[in-house]
């Protein structure tokens, strides 16, 4: 580009995030690469509800102010979707009188946690036990889910190696949900039991559903955003572990000593480390000083040097867009492509499964159909 | 900062300008950056955006979008473009020779996806002494048509795909954007209008053989003008049909406008507030026709007050 633009760091962009109300000086090429990052990012709902909160909005550029209630509208939106949402849900599943666990995004929201506030949302994640995956595929199918147009090799990938069905559609609604049987692929190096977690959930008053326990919901995040493989949400799950960390351990004692142990006992104490070493190094959570200390023996991954997955990590967690990006971005986003892979297949079935992706996506779309 | 009419550059600077992306272009209250070093986009940006103000490498834009090949094999055998907004492609890619097309369509998507501060309808929007008429339509049924006949005769363009309605005053902001037109429609206009200014036209779209006409002059000079929406008449194209209006009833409009509408659910109760004092403040009508004449004499009564 022979244009300079005023290019914003990601650590600036981050501070914005995080305290809005500092932005009433911001000029208006920051405002531009900001709201770019923040749309990128999948931030722009956080972003805006931190606006309204610290009551800013008018005090901002009225181009700026346009994209806020945009993006306000859209979140409002959806946390009331979202409650709409798990009660169709409920209602397909109830009969089955097991516990359904809701997962990520639509547990917070539920749980009406800080987390949930300006979050945009995708789908609905919901735990349930392995033993009724199949009734309850049915009874979701029963109530206009289905899975929707997947070729049979995804199909088989899912159902085989996955640890969850295949994403079903709603067919009115166009609704997504995820129904999981374990929070990682059956194929991954350290599967958890999933009846653990189950057993340690706890009730959403007035729902029928339940959460994690809350050391799980941390555990359960962790894990997910480290498994990733495309870290396009990286920053946004970290903002999502930064107000699960700030808002859980008050009023419970223990809370720190409780995680560790709870994922040393799920091993999974790894993810959990670098959670939250990242989300300090990253979003400026504050965690108390000997948390990371205590589990630094136990949950460096075997055979990676922190340098390196620092290195990887905080390079991948920016925001994936050209405003952020350093020479060596792309070569950390695969590495950490290949590392979540690695983690959740054996080598020989990945072989496999990377190269026939690669190979069909040459022929994909050479029609000329939109 | 370095602004002016797009049609005021020389070919060879707009695309200079588009291939650094630093070229911005304005389309109503909107401006978006627009990055692509294909010199038949720069070529169609020329022609159907010729009276649209533009500026180079502004402070803000609403939006950043680029049409370019995908970084792939298919960079050398049969070729594609894709259109990206923040880095980000919402679509598959396309063959690379509907590129201008495609930019068009990507940047009518940057609007429907994400300007929730307007309640928006899929939906064509023209003006007349400060009125503005309504034509939602699903494809096919030759709204587009009947629109660019009214834009060709003294109505004012607001849009011809996207209807953006201000939830507070109701007001209609236009766009000014090229007119998409398909098949059998493109002759019957040119025939309509031989002086007309075209885009490229493009073969084997999804959609058939499409192309956009430039917007009149007048239209695009009065973008920042809103208009209060005062009709909504739900066009059907019927050949050999003699024209008929019919009034519709206010409660199977209001269902029809929320189904046509792109935000309906996403703005709740303000989408239900909106559609509710539109159709309120509306006549409503459908109106079948076969023949365009026909068609302009049926909307000059309407726009006279006479209809029933």
């Amino acid at each position: 580009m022979t244009q300079p633009e005023s290019r914003l760091s990601s650590q600036a962009f981050i501070e914005a995030v995080k305290h809005p109300e500092r932005l009433v000086d911001a000029s208006l090429s920051q405002w531009d690469s900001i709201i770019r990052l923040a749309k990128r990012s999948n931030l722009i709902g956080r972003l805006a509800e931190g606006v309204y909160a610290a009551g800013v909005l008018e005090r901002m550029p009225p181009e700026v102010q346009t994209h806020l209630k945009s993006a306000r509208a859209l979140t409002t939106h959806q946390r009331q979707a979202i409650a709409w949402e798990t009660r169709h849900i409920g209602h397909a599943l109830g009969g089955l009188n097991v516990p359904l666990v809701l997962l990520k995004g639509a547990a917070y929201a539920m749980a009406d946690l800080a987390a949930a506030r300006g979050r945009l949302f995708g789908d609905v994640d919901l735990l349930i036990p392995q033993t009724v995956i199949h009734q309850a595929e049915a009874a979701l199918m029963l109530q206009g889910w289905a899975t929707g147009r997947t070729d049979p090799y995804d199909d088989r990938y899912y159902r085989r190696w996955m640890h969850e069905l295949p994403p079903m559609t709603h067919q009115k609604r166009g609704t997504v949900i995820d129904v999981h049987h374990n929070i990682l692929p059956l194929t991954a190096r350290n599967s958890p039991s999933a009846e653990r977690l189950i057993q340690d959930s706890v009730p959403i008053p007035g729902t029928g559903f339940r959460t994690l326990s809350p050391c799980d919901m941390v555990i359960h995040s962790a894990t997910h955003l480290f498994h990733e493989g495309e870290l396009q949400n990286g920053l946004r799950d970290l903002f999502d572990l930064d107000a699960l960390l700030t808002e859980l351990p008050r009023g419970r004692e223990a809370f720190w000593e409780t995680l560790i142990a709870r994922a040393e006992v799920l091993d999974l104490s790894w993810p959990l480390f670098l959670a939250l070493r990242y989300t300090r190094l990253v979003v400026g959570t504050d965690i108390p000083a000997g948390v990371e200390d205590a589990m630094r023996k136990s949950a460096v991954p075997r055979g990676l040097s922190l340098r390196l997955l620092d290195a990887m990590y905080l390079r991948a967690l920016k925001p994936d867009h050209a405003l952020c990006d350093e020479g060596t971005t792309g070569i950390a986003r695969f590495l950490v492509f290949l590392r979540s892979h690695y983690l959740k297949m054996p080598m020989g079935l990945l072989v496999l499964h990377l190269g026939r992706k690669a190979f069909m996506r040459l022929f994909k779309n050479t029609s000329r159909s939109v | 900062m370095f602004q002016g009419r797009v049609g005021d550059l020389v070919l060879r600077d707009l695309h200079q300008h588009l291939r650094d992306g630093s070229f911005a272009l304005q389309t109503g209250t909107l401006l978006s950056r627009v990055t692509c070093p294909f010199e038949d986009v720069a070529r169609s940006l020329h022609v159907l955006y010729a009276r649209h103000p533009f500026q180079i490498a502004p402070e803000f834009a609403d939006f950043h979008v680029e049409v370019r090949q995908p970084r792939n094999l298919r960079r050398w055998f049969r070729q594609q473009a894709e259109f990206l907004i923040d880095g980000d492609p919402p679509f598959e890619p396309l063959p690379r020779d509907q590129a201008p097309a495609f930019l068009e369509w990507g940047l009518n998507w940057s609007v429907a996806a994400s300007c929730h501060q307007w309640f928006s309808i899929h939906a064509a929007s023209l003006e007349k002494n400060g009125r503005a008429v309504v034509l939602p339509a699903p494809p096919g049924s030759g709204k587009s048509t009947l629109c660019t006949a009214l834009a060709l005769r003294g109505w004012r363009l607001l849009s011809d795909e996207l209807t953006l309605i201000d939830p507070a005053s109701l007001n209609a902001h236009a766009l000014a954007r090229p007119i998409n037109l398909k098949n059998a429609s493109i002759d019957l206009i040119r025939a309509f209008e031989p002086a007309a200014t075209w885009g490229p036209e493009t073969y084997d779209t999804s959609k058939g053989r499409v192309t956009h006409l430039q917007p009149p002059a007048d239209s695009v000079d009065r973008m920042l003008e809103t208009a209060q929406p005062r009709w909504i008449v739900f066009p059907r194209y019927q050949a050999g049909a003699e024209p008929l209006l019919t009034p519709r009833t206010k409660p199977q409009t209001f269902m029809d406008l929320a189904e046509n509408a792109f935000n309906y659910s996403t703005l709740g109760e303000t989408g239900f507030d909106v559609v509710g004092r539109l159709v309120d403040q509306c006549d409503c009508y459908d109106f079948s026709y076969s023949r365009l004449d026909d068609a302009l004499e049926v909307f000059e009564w309407i726009a006279s007050g006479e209809a029933p």
